[in-house]
């Protein structure tokens, strides 16, 4: 598996009681994209993504990871290669410590004792949650535990990140060094968000869900300058992209006011 | 609900200790798991009446806890909340067997209240040796330890995901009835529809919640065997641990250690 391609044929997924979650989505990604998946409340983001590691098993199409189809067999390695994030930290925190649950994944990898400690303190550093190690995981506040759970994913060195709403519920500045975290890791990068300029600022491509179908798949700036999709899929340009919302001016982005203003902000 | 929440967070908090350093705490579990299971097999296996000789038997606990550095007093409260439970189960004996046991003077005290006691004592003694094991060791490490000692893996997971999902049904639990509680602005209770509507959520969040942890799990690699942390291995340390506590309550079991002192002393003076 050193392409770490993702491919995604014709997904249905039907929940037990009959809600078509996924009617029929088709994507290819290839290695070292990072690709933001966005869509209104409902849209099927979660029921994708879990399909990405097995979570939830098709109820039509396939699904290939590195040329492999997923399938029960293939799984445990494919489980290995796709590192995933949960919704809810509270489904992916189960152990009695911090410490033992971001080492719960590294120890079933096989790796040993003294690679698990250095593994673990890393990446508890990398989402400044080192303060935290011998703490109970149910007495952390949902942001800690957002960072917690992240931090057990990374401890697997994952060839592809899938992430669901990774920055929900961080204050700004764990969603800077969470955005900076994840511009840095250099394999595929696969996350859903309602936090729009996050996924302006780290996606080069974005797929738009809207009622299990695939509405829109493409670079972020087209997506996002795109109104008649955006109302149509309940959603909006990103803040960055939007007029002033003191003068009406122009997009924060594009650099020149239209005329001075008279009152002081920045415009960066 | 909320006092269950506080006695699972409690059971959480005994598995917390586990992460203190002692000299116990570094001992391998399969010798602790050994020694809890020698001692509760001796302490069951007394006749009914069985009663003064089972006193001998607190040193065990007694020792473990000065060793291991536990708060005696936590422990204490945790047995108490099996209290209730024992009754249940040994108030009927003084009803249905009422011949005369001893005679303490004018006092005379039948067998049903003797065996009372005496399931009471044994109680106490085995689930406070459940709960020194889990405290000194971790409820993980006894499971694997277990594994280690010759029980089929499926059990040994299986009771490890049973009380994973105690927490999970008490969270659950939990959450669930501070919102009804929320939503019922004070008036107490909104009767008993929404209660066991609230009892059917209940299950089917836990099981839903449980499976996704379960989800998580086998998303990082679990492949049915858990892995401690604290590598250790069965040593001499071990082997004097285990030789020295089970050939204490072996001896104590056949011979009745207050008796034995008796002899001795009667011995000595005569
Ligand atoms: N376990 C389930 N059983 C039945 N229906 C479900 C289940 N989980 C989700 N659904 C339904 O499937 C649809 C898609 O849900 P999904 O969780 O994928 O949405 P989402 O895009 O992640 O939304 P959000 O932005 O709110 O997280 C929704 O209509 C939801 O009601
Ligand atoms: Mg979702």
């Amino acid at each position: 598996m050193s392409h770490h391609i993702v491919e995604v044929k014709n997904l249905q997924h039907i929940y037990s009681d009959g809600t078509a979650a996924l009617k029929d989505v088709s994507f290819i990604i290839t290695h070292g994209e990072s690709v933001g998946i966005i869509g209104a409340n409902g849209a099927g983001k979660s029921t994708l993504l879990q399909h990405l590691n097995g979570s939830l098993e098709p109820t039509g199409g396939s699904i290939h990871i590195g040329h492999t189809p997923l399938s029960k067999g293939t799984l445990p390695d494919i489980r290995r290669t796709v590192g995933m994030v949960f919704q809810d930290p509270d489904d992916q925190l189960f152990m009695p410590t911090v410490f033992d649950d971001v080492a719960f994944g590294p120890l079933n990898l096989g790796y040993s004792p003294a690679d698990v400690e250095q593994r673990v303190s890393e990446v508890l550093e990398l989402v400044s949650a080192g303060h935290l190690r011998d703490k109970p995981p149910y007495h952390l506040s949902g942001g800690e535990k957002k960072r917690v759970a992240i931090a057990t994913v990374l401890s697997m060195s994952p060839d592809i990140l899938v992430m669901d709403e990774p920055t929900n519920g961080l204050d700004p500045f764990a969603r800077r060094q969470l955005m900076a975290l994840m511009r840095d890791f250099e394999h595929t990068r696969i996350f859903t968000s309602h936090d729009l300029d996050m996924v302006m600022e780290l996606c080069d491509r974005v797929i738009v869900l809207h009622e299990g179908e695939v509405r829109a798949d493409g670079p972020a700036e087209d997506i996002f300058s795109n109104d008649k999709l955006l109302a149509e899929c309940r959603l909006e340009k990103p803040l960055s992209m939007q007029g002033c919302p003191v003068c009406g001016g122009g997009p924060a982005r594009a650099p020149k006011p239209r005329s001075p203003h008279h009152h002081h902000h920045p415009h960066s | 609900m909320a006092s269950i929440n506080k006695a699972v967070l409690d059971l959480k908090r005994l598995d917390l200790l586990a992460n203190n350093d002692s000299g116990i705490h570094r001992l391998d579990a399969r010798a602790k798991v050994l020694v809890t299971c020698v001692f509760i097999l001796c302490v069951v296996s007394y006749d009914r009446y069985e009663l003064a000789a089972l006193f001998p038997f607190f040193i065990f606990p007694a020792v473990l806890i000065a060793l291991a550095d536990l708060p005696p007093l936590f422990i204490a409260k945790k047995i108490a909340l099996l209290c209730p439970f024992v009754l249940v189960v040994g108030i009927f004996n003084p009803l249905f067997d009422r011949e005369v046991l001893v005679n303490l003077g004018p006092l005379a005290i039948s067998g049903g209240w003797i065996s009372f006691a005496s399931i009471l004592v044994r109680s106490i003694l085995t689930v406070g040796a459940a709960f020194i094991l889990v405290g000194v060791t971790g409820f993980t490490a006894v499971c694997q330890a277990l594994e280690r000692l010759g029980m089929p893996q499926v059990f040994a997971v299986q009771l490890l995901f049973l009380y994973r999902y105690i927490f999970v049904l008490s969270e659950e639990g939990s959450r669930a009835s501070r919102a009804r509680e929320l939503r019922s602005c004070g008036k107490k209770g909104l009767g008993i529809r929404s209660f066991s509507s609230l009892i059917g959520h209940l299950l089917l969040r836990t099981w839903q919640r449980a499976e996704r942890i379960h989800m998580a799990m086998l998303a990082r690699g679990f492949t049915g065997r858990f892995h401690a942390y604290r590598q250790s291995s069965f040593g001499k340390k071990e082997l004097l641990f285990v030789l020295g506590w089970s050939t204490l309550f072996i001896l104590l079991r056949f011979n009745n250690a207050s008796q034995l002192l008796g002899t001795v002393v009667t011995g000595i003076f005569s």
